[in-house]
């Protein structure tokens, strides 16, 4: 794809974001749509792509009255919202429409309208892995941590100064979750979830979503906000069973999605200003630094725990506060991409000083899926 | 009211010798005819170069520990915390995921590497699950 012909005209996210006991999911794609369509200041009948995951296109299309000529109903976990971003650059490059809606929305605490998850009996996952006890993302995630660390010398410290550093980006953002400051004992202190990780090391569980609006380039110039670029994209899969990944040293959804990415953006590592990679667990970034070619896996653990990731860091990282103390309805990529944006607008709470490339990585399931955005608000 | 139980396998076509065999005390993996891949989980086609000529054959059950959790909260149904969730990696190539018994469910006992050996739980008369316990000697 040719890189910078399409952008992110409109993007907000839900008006609340945490516990919204007032709101089905239903209900929360519509609030998230409404507040992406006016940010953009356009009419809902100006949309005719639409992208969304869990629930289906036709279910949020027709909730909210658009009759789309493109859909897309790519739902591989977390991450779908990149693909999805990839996607719609393609079908606009392509002429297949002209202005692309993607939402997301999840209740994620509340529960509300929300199909509860299920693993079925004679799938691969409920023969080969669900009668061993694993229960939701805490007991699957993590299962890779110990291999990594053992093959790269990472400690539990610096897997606990991920939450730590992110729960300093969390302190500028009044939106975030958790605010106060917590340290490495506080992490190290809080209680097992599934070892080797703690409480404070996995995602929070709230309710919440977000919408983004693309169209060409050209068009991006009449819009009321700074048109943010789609510079570069990747994405890939690699299988829906934690215990099947190639390698617990990496992810190789992430070794392709990332580095197609930066291939397409044509830009080097040193180029990047801001990075958001999908932190559902505290080990994530630590794979992401790696995987994406930013330095060795070795490096990633003391990278972290040093503070090149922090507030006035050389590498900002997770400026949101992250899935670990932003919010985490259950797929955050959507809200790293609201972020990135915010980056590239000059607009976020936290914001990155002359920010002109984000990168956004996220993933989907347990390392089942990736997908990678290059952003720029420089064409 | 019953006990809650674990999730139980449902065979399909596919798996169904898979199944066969833990019942019958042996763990059952695949290899292609035509370029010898060895692979899990069960599939009537070789998952590296497609062809359809594959063969069952008695796995030798040995392996090592890859990784694991040590899982607390929240406990899946028929589980008392805290219980290791591992994945084991075969002599023969393919990992698979696990419970270890005859073993401390901490950290000081599941040491990274272990050599491990399988062993056959029955949850009932159709389905009989391998797990695995540290080898002897």
């Amino acid at each position: 794809m040719r890189k910078n012909q399409v952008a992110v005209v409109g993007a907000a996210e839900t008006t609340e974001l945490g516990v919204i006991p007032n709101m089905s999911q239903l209900q929360l794609h519509a609030d998230a749509a409404l507040n992406a369509i006016a940010d953009a200041g356009l009419k809902l009948s100006d949309v005719d792509g639409f992208a969304t995951a869990v629930e289906t296109p036709q279910q949020v299309c027709h909730y909210l009255g658009i009759k789309p000529t493109w859909v897309d109903g790519t739902s591989v976990g977390g991450c779908s919202f990149m693909l999805h971003v990839r996607h719609a650059a393609a079908a606009i490059e392509a002429g297949l429409c002209k202005t692309v809606l993607i939402t997301h929305a999840e209740s994620g605490k509340s529960m509300i309208g929300k199909a509860p998850r299920s693993i079925p009996a004679d799938s691969l996952q409920g023969q080969f892995e669900a009668p061993y006890g694993v229960f939701g993302p805490p007991s699957m995630f993590p299962i890779p941590v110990l291999r990594f660390m053992k093959t790269y010398g990472i400690t539990h410290e610096q897997l606990a100064s991920v939450a730590v550093v992110q729960r300093e980006w969390a302190a500028k953002n009044p939106r975030a979750m958790m605010k106060d400051p917590i340290t490495v004992a506080d992490v190290l202190n809080s209680r097992m979830i599934a070892y080797p990780f703690r409480l404070l090391q996995c995602c929070l569980v709230t309710d919440g979503g977000g919408a983004l609006i693309l169209t060409s380039a050209d068009r991006a110039r009449d819009f009321p906000r700074k048109p943010v670029y789609i510079m570069g994209t990747g994405e890939s899969v690699e299988t829906p069973m934690v215990s099947q990944m190639e390698t617990f040293n990496s992810s190789r959804a992430f070794k392709t999605a990332g580095p197609l990415a930066f291939r397409e953006a044509g830009i080097a590592h040193g180029d990047v200003d801001h990075l958001m990679i999908y932190d559902a667990f505290a080990h994530l970034p630590l794979f992401g630094l790696g995987d994406l070619g930013f330095m060795p896996h070795e490096e990633t653990g003391k990278f972290i725990a040093d503070g090149n990731t922090r507030p006035g860091g050389k590498l900002p990282l997770n400026t949101n506060g992250g899935g670990l103390s932003y919010m985490h309805s259950g797929m955050y990529g959507m809200y790293a991409l609201q972020e990135s944006v915010r980056q590239m607008r000059g607009i976020a709470p936290a914001q990155v000083p002359n920010a002109r490339i984000s990168v956004c990585h996220g993933v989907g399931g347990m390392f089942a899926a990736s997908g990678t955005i290059v952003f720029t608000n420089e064409r | 009211m019953a006990e809650p139980q674990r999730a139980r396998p449902k065979p399909t076509p596919e798996t169904q010798h898979f199944w066969d065999g833990t019942k019958a005390g042996e763990l059952r993996l695949q290899r292609c005819d035509a370029c010898a891949h060895v692979y899990f989980p069960p599939r009537p086609f070789c998952p590296s170069c497609a062809s359809r000529k594959v063969s069952v054959f008695k796995a030798s059950g040995k392996g090592f520990l890859y990784s694991y959790v040590i899982n607390h909260r929240p406990a899946a149904p028929g589980f008392t915390p805290p219980y290791a969730i591992a994945v084991v990696e075969l002599a023969e190539g393919p990992r698979m995921m696990s419970n270890i018994i005859d073993c401390p469910q901490t950290p000081e006992a599941l040491e990274l590497d272990m050599k491990l050996e399988v062993a056959f739980e029955a949850l009932d008369d159709k389905i009989t699950l391998p797990v695995f316990r540290p080898a002897k000697g």
